[in-house]
C-alpha cells in the first residue's frame, strides 16, 4: 500500500478502512478504489444501487446580484436557462482552446449558485474564477471543506431512499437540486450522476458524513468505488477531466460540443480558432483491452490516441473512447496494444443506456 | 493469502508446479488479489520456446494489464483455453483452474523461492 499519510482524506477515510476498502491516491487524495470489487460494485449500481464517497470534490459559492453575469461569462453553457432547484453541466474554458475543468452548476437560489469542480482542480478552478470575478459584484468561497458528497446511484435509489427521507423524491426529476431530510439529517439532494443510472449526489456537511454514510449502508445501499465509477462513466460515454478534457485538448472536438451555446463568454475565441482536426469517438474491441495513450492506427499510420479504455462489466467487451483524426473516421481502425494491431469497430457512444424504466 | 507449500515462487508474483518435466504456470493468490476482477488473459502461443525471466503473458484486470514472467524456460506445450471464455477463474482458482501455461522444462529460474520466502516479499510490498 502506499504512504497515504501526505494524502489529504475525505470525513469517511476511517469508514472506508473499516468496510476494508483497497485504497489508493487519487488527484492527492486516500481514495477507495473498490471494497468488494470493481465488476461487483459496477453491477450493483446497473441492477440496484450503491453509494459513493465523492466528498474530494470541490464546492464553490457564487453568490451576489452579479452571480449569473459571472457565470454566464466564465462559462459555455447558458446558465440564464438555469432556474432555482435545478443544475446544469457546464465547464471553464480557458483562454488557449482548452478548459481549465468541467463543472456542474446547482442554482440554490436567485443570485446564489454552488459550483462542483474535480478534486484534482480545486486550486487552479478557484484561482481562475477568482481571476475573472473582477468587476463583477458576486462574492466566491471555496467550500470545499465543509461539505462531504455521497453518490447514490442505481435504478433502485429512489425506491431505497424514499422511506427515510421528509420529502416524495418522485417530484424531483433529472437535475433538480433541493433540501431535505435524510435519516433525519438536513441534505441537500441533486438528482445527478456520473454513472448513466438514475440516482441521487447527496450534499451533508462534513461533521454529519459518516453518520449519513452508515445509514446508507444499514439501508442495504452498499459501497462503491473508484474503479466501478470509471468503468460506469466510461459504459455511459461521460468524459473525464484528464483524459478526456485538459487544458490543451479543444472541447469543441468531443460529443459535448453541444454545451457551447452562442453567446460570449471567456475563452470563446480561443476555442474556435483551436485546431479541430480529430473527434472523440467510441471505439470497441474484440479481446485485448485498450488503455489510456495506446495509439490507434489507420494501416500503419498513427490516427490517433485512446483518452480512456476498459473492460466494460455489463457489454463484457473492451471498450474505449479516442481521439482520432477526422479525414480517418471512415477507414479501418485498429489500437496498437503491446506492440499489435488488435482491430476496433467505431460505436456509438453512449457504449450502454440504460433500459427505459 | 493462501501460499501453497508444494509450489515455487517469482518474486513477480508467479508460481510454477514442476510435475517430471512439465512446468505448470499460473499467478499467486496474492497477486490474483491485487490484481482484483481479472477480464483478459493473453497466452503465449503453444511451441514457443520461452526464456526463464522473459515475460510471456498478460493478465489484464479493469484497471490494469500485467507481465506475467516465466519462471521456467522451455517450450510451451499447452495453454489454459478456459480463460479465454472465463478469465475470472484466476481469482477464483489461482493455483487450480486458474493455471495459466506449461512448459516442457528445460531449466527453472535461477531465483526461486520457497512458500515463506515468497510471502515474506509479498507482504512487503
Amino acid at each position: 500500500m502506499t504512504d497515504q499519510s501526505a494524502l489529504q482524506k475525505t470525513p469517511l477515510y476511517p469508514a472506508h478502512l473499516e468496510a476494508n476498502a483497497r485504497m489508493v491516491e487519487f488527484g492527492g487524495w486516500a481514495m477507495p478504489v473498490q471494497y468488494e470489487g470493481v465488476i461487483k460494485e459496477h453491477q450493483a449500481v446497473r441492477e440496484r444501487a450503491a453509494v459513493f464517497d465523492v466528498s474530494h470534490m470541490g464546492e464553490f459559492r457564487v453568490k451576489g446580484p452579479g452571480a449569473l453575469d459571472f457565470l454566464q461569462y466564465a462559462t459555455p453553457n447558458d446558465v440564464s436557462k438555469l432556474k432555482p432547484g435545478r443544475a446544469q453541466y457546464n465547464m471553464l474554458p480557458n483562454d488557449r482552446g482548452g478548459l481549465v475543468d468541467d463543472i456542474y452548476i446547482y442554482c440554490l437560489a436567485p443570485h446564489e449558485y454552488l459550483v462542483v469542480v474535480n478534486a484534482s482542480n480545486i486550486g487552479k478552478d478557484f484561482a481562475h474564477l477568482e481571476q475573472l470575478r473582477a468587476g463583477f459584484d458576486v462574492t466566491l468561497s471555496d467550500e470545499s471543506g465543509a461539505w462531504a458528497l455521497l453518490a447514490v446511484q442505481g435504478p433502485q435509489t429512489e425506491a431505497l431512499l424514499q422511506p427515510h427521507t421528509d420529502l416524495d423524491l418522485s417530484h424531483h426529476k433529472k437535475n433538480a437540486v433541493f433540501f431535505a431530510q435524510l435519516f433525519g439529517m438536513p441534505v441537500m439532494m441533486a438528482r445527478t450522476g456520473y454513472t448513466g443510472e438514475d440516482g441521487f449526489e447527496v450534499f451533508v456537511e462534513a461533521a454529519l458524513a459518516e453518520r449519513l454514510w452508515k445509514a446508507l449502508l444499514s439501508a442495504g445501499i452498499p459501497p462503491a468505488g473508484l474503479g466501478a465509477r470509471d468503468t460506469l462513466r466510461l459504459e455511459a460515454g461521460f468524459p473525464l477531466y484528464g483524459h478526456e478534457f485538459s487544458d490543451d485538448l479543444n472541447p469543441l472536438q468531443s460529443h459535448y460540443g453541444w454545451v457551447f451555446k452562442d453567446k460570449p463568454h471567456f475563452g470563446r475565441e480561443a476555442l474556435q480558432a483551436a485546431p479541430n482536426t480529430r473527434e472523440l469517438v467510441g471505439l470497441r474491441l474484440e479481446k485485448a483491452i485498450a488503455r489510456e495513450g495506446a495509439p490507434v492506427l489507420s494501416g500503419e499510420r498513427v490516427v490517433g490516441v485512446v483518452t480512456s479504455g476498459t473492460s466494460s462489466p455489463t457489454l463484457k467487451y473492451p471498450i474505449a473512447l479516442a481521439y482520432v483524426d477526422r479525414d480517418a473516421l471512415h477507414l479501418g481502425l485498429s489500437v496498437e496494444i503491446r506492440g499489435k494491431p488488435h482491430s476496433a469497430e467505431r460505436v456509438s457512444v453512449p457504449f450502454y443506456r440504460p433500459p427505459t424504466r | 493469502m493462501n501460499t501453497p507449500q508444494n509450489l515455487r515462487y517469482l518474486k513477480s508474483h508467479e508460481w510454477v508446479r514442476v510435475d517430471g518435466n512439465i512446468a505448470t504456470v499460473g499467478i499467486t493468490d496474492f497477486a490474483q488479489d491485487q490484481l482484483g476482477d481479472v477480464v483478459y488473459v493473453e497466452l503465449p502461443q503453444v511451441g514457443r520456446t520461452v526464456s526463464a525471466g522473459e515475460s510471456v503473458a498478460v493478465v489484464e484486470s479493469v484497471k490494469t494489464a500485467s507481465d506475467i514472467y516465466s519462471p521456467a524456460s522451455g517450450t510451451v506445450i499447452e495453454v489454459n483455453d478456459d480463460l479465454e471464455g472465463s478469465p475470472e477463474r484466476v481469482n477464483e482458482s489461482p493455483y487450480e483452474g486458474g493455471w495459466l501455461f506449461k512448459v516442457e522444462l528445460g531449466d527453472l529460474h535461477a531465483d526461486l523461492l520457497d512458500a515463506a520466502a515468497y510471502e515474506a516479499i509479498a507482504q512487503d510490498s
